[in-house]
């Protein structure tokens, strides 16, 4: 690595971000460290160095050596190439974004937000973990981080309806609901797709898929790619707007959720023109307007919260909204809600390298799910689906894991579809 | 001119010179920065931004109940040792009597015993605290010397004002000069370390407040 890593480049990628609320949250730490049993890395090695304050260490390095107030007398330390390449490991493979840190942090420190800042400043360095950034550049070339063309989603769609004999819209010239995939459903969980066609025919939601933009994940938001990150957010705004889509659903995927609902038109630079809402969100609305019609589901179920959905993306009760009156047997882990244990996943669940470590937090979900005693845990997020099937796997552990759209899908009851339009405000 | 002299006079008055004057310029410093404007739409349900920071504000005060077990120990001694100072520095009759001296305001003072036995109590909390920081893998990784000598300038007007109550050790005038400097020391260390966080706590509650309420979470 040495001679390659950019230090300087690290430094003023920084601090262009040093805004206010960045800046106040590096200089209120009082190293207290309460965070590190929050944190669902910390909690499954018990290495110290995955304490999120600590992963802080180089940022706020950089940030004193420069800009402190003090900085003139020329006393904090220099960040080095050391610096930047031992933190890259921490910053990368032992964050996901997931905010459980700053539920405990008694200064309200939100750690997320100085990580994803910090992952910019590391990427204009040079370092990151290749198969992270190789996604975000497949994104930009390919239209999807696993090389999902418009092609190959057209051919995926027409081999998908032929399949399950469900309609699937794609490329329409109108429609007031522009739905999204994942390319991690759409290429390993298929049956997601054609649950959410299935769902929103059902309900006679007015809707399209577009090969304009169709791809709902960003991984140049997740990387720190920050002209990738915008270039996904402006595929998706210009396929709504060429089919005057004034709704946006995104699958079940949290980090796509947040990085569209809530980072979107920062990224933009400008307010999107449409409601974003996390498929969730959308079959909790269309329950509560009487357009799903469902057989109670008998199995025990339990939910697991993807935390870009719920702690971070304020959409916790969706699921359950959705979840009421229909699954007959639901019980909730401990700790639920805001405060559940991350799949330890999330947006770097490409990075390889993690592997074994994302397989030690997986236990912590285990010990989750067993002491409820339910069969099955339900997610609505694609991501902590392929981190918790893998680590299923490699632990041989024998509970089930389903998706929320699926269960849903599975057990509608038919009916003539309705003439609802599908469009609604930002809720 | 005797210690005490200079302790009360030129070391207090230019502690409080470089307290105020720090703080003002470290605070200054942060608010003048780019303040990030966030052009997502907040949630329907969210609350105003002031109610939010608010939220935000008292949601902090405590853990969050899954996470108090892990966290009671240090929380409960963070509660003591911050109380404990409280009513050490704005309880001591002879406190008020100087900030009368200062800035001309007084209000009724809590027996000297009592005060006396807050600061053991608040000393025994601090010498926790740093006994922790000392044995605990997660914090001897993340301490520096921020943590230790902002701990040290914290304990030592709690000590010297033991000692001078309780005229131990040394001559009275000597051990109230030892305070009143360990007291000067503390001003003038405040602005630069981490002391800073009695200022910024309200900021980064209320930040975090705003964030995590206007997307309709309350973390």
């Amino acid at each position: 690595m040495t001679g390659s890593v950019d230090v300087s480049a690290a430094t003023r990628t920084f601090l262009a971000q040093t805004e206010e609320h960045l800046v106040s949250y590096l200089e209120a730490c009082v190293h207290c460290g309460l965070c590190a049993d929050a944190c669902h890395f910390h909690e499954a090695s018990g290495d110290p160095r995955h304490t999120p304050a600590y992963k802080l260490f180089p940022i706020a390095k950089a940030y004193r050596r420069q800009r402190f107030p003090l900085a003139w007398l020329g006393l904090a330390p220099r960040i080095t190439e050391r610096d930047l390449t031992e933190w890259e490991e921490l910053l990368f493979d032992t964050c996901t974004l997931c905010g459980r840190c700053t539920t405990v942090c008694p200064m309200a420190i939100d750690i997320a937000s100085i990580v994803g800042a910090a992952r910019q400043a590391f990427v204009a360095a040079g370092l990151g973990p290749a198969d992270l950034l190789a996604a975000a550049d497949s994104s930009r070339d390919h239209g999807s981080p696993l090389g999902l063309t418009a092609q190959k989603l057209r051919e995926r769609i027409e081999w998908l309806q032929d399949e399950h004999q469900v309609p699937i819209a794609l490329d329409r010239d109108k429609a007031e609901v522009l739905l999204t995939v994942s390319s991690i459903e759409t290429m390993k969980y298929p049956d997601s797709v054609v649950a959410m066609a299935k769902v929103l025919n059902h309900a006679g939601v007015d809707w399209t898929l577009s090969t304009k933009g169709y791809e709902a994940t960003n991984f140049g938001y997740l990387s720190g790619k920050g002209e990738i990150a915008r270039l996904m957010v402006e595929r998706i705004v210009d396929a709504a707007q060429s089919v005057g889509a004034r709704t946006v659903v995104i699958p079940e995927c949290g980090h796509a959720f947040g990085a569209l609902r809530w980072a979107g038109a920062n990224l933009l630079g400008r307010p999107l023109p449409f409601a974003v809402l996390h498929i969730s969100e959308y079959l909790a609305l269309l329950k509560r307007e009487g357009k799903l019609k469902l057989e109670p589901l008998p199995d025990s179920i339990t939910y697991h919260d993807p935390c870009q959905i719920a702690r971070r993306g304020g959409a916790t009760e969706a699921a359950r909204d959705v979840l009421q009156d229909f699954a007959e047997d639901f019980r909730e882990m401990s700790p639920a809600g805001n405060l559940n244990w991350c799949c330890g996943g999330g947006g770097v669940q490409a990075i390889a390298r993690a592997a074994e470590l994302r397989h030690k937090v997986f236990k912590i979900k285990i010990d989750q799910v067993e002491r409820t005693g339910a069969r099955t845990m339900v997610s609505s997020c694609s991501n902590c689906r392929l981190t918790m099937d893998e680590s299923k796997a490699h632990w041989k552990w024998d509970g089930t894991l389903a998706s929320l759209v699926e269960i849903v899908a599975e057990h509608l009851v038919d009916q003539k579809p309705g003439t609802g339009r599908g469009a609604v405000q930002q809720p | 001119m005797s210690l005490l002299a200079f302790a009360r006079g030129p070391a207090l008055q230019i502690a409080l010179a470089v307290f105020a004057a720090g703080v003002a310029w470290r605070l200054l410093a942060l608010l003048l920065l780019p303040w990030a404007r966030d052009r997502s739409v907040a949630r329907a349900t969210a609350p105003p931004a002031l109610v939010g920071a608010v939220k935000g504000f008292v949601r902090h005060l405590w853990p969050p109940k899954p996470l108090v077990r892990s966290a009671l120990v240090v929380t409960l001694n963070g509660y003591v040792f911050h109380l404990g100072l409280a009513i050490v520095v704005f309880g001591l009759a002879q406190h008020i009597a100087f900030v009368r001296g200062l800035v001309g305001i007084q209000w009724p003072n809590l027996p000297s015993e009592v005060v006396s036995a807050v600061a053991v109590v608040t000393l025994a909390s601090l010498m926790v605290a740093v006994v922790r920081r000392l044995t605990s893998p997660v914090l001897r990784l993340i301490s520096t010397f921020n943590d230790y000598f902002s701990w040290l300038v914290t304990m030592l007007p709690v000590v010297t004002g033991l000692l001078a109550v309780s005229h131990l050790w040394a001559r009275y005038e000597t051990l109230l000069a030892m305070h009143i400097l360990s007291v000067a020391l503390l001003l003038i260390w405040f602005p630069f370390g981490k002391l800073m966080h009695a200022f910024l706590v309200f900021l980064t509650r209320s930040e975090t407040g705003i964030f995590y309420n206007r997307r309709g979470a309350q973390i």
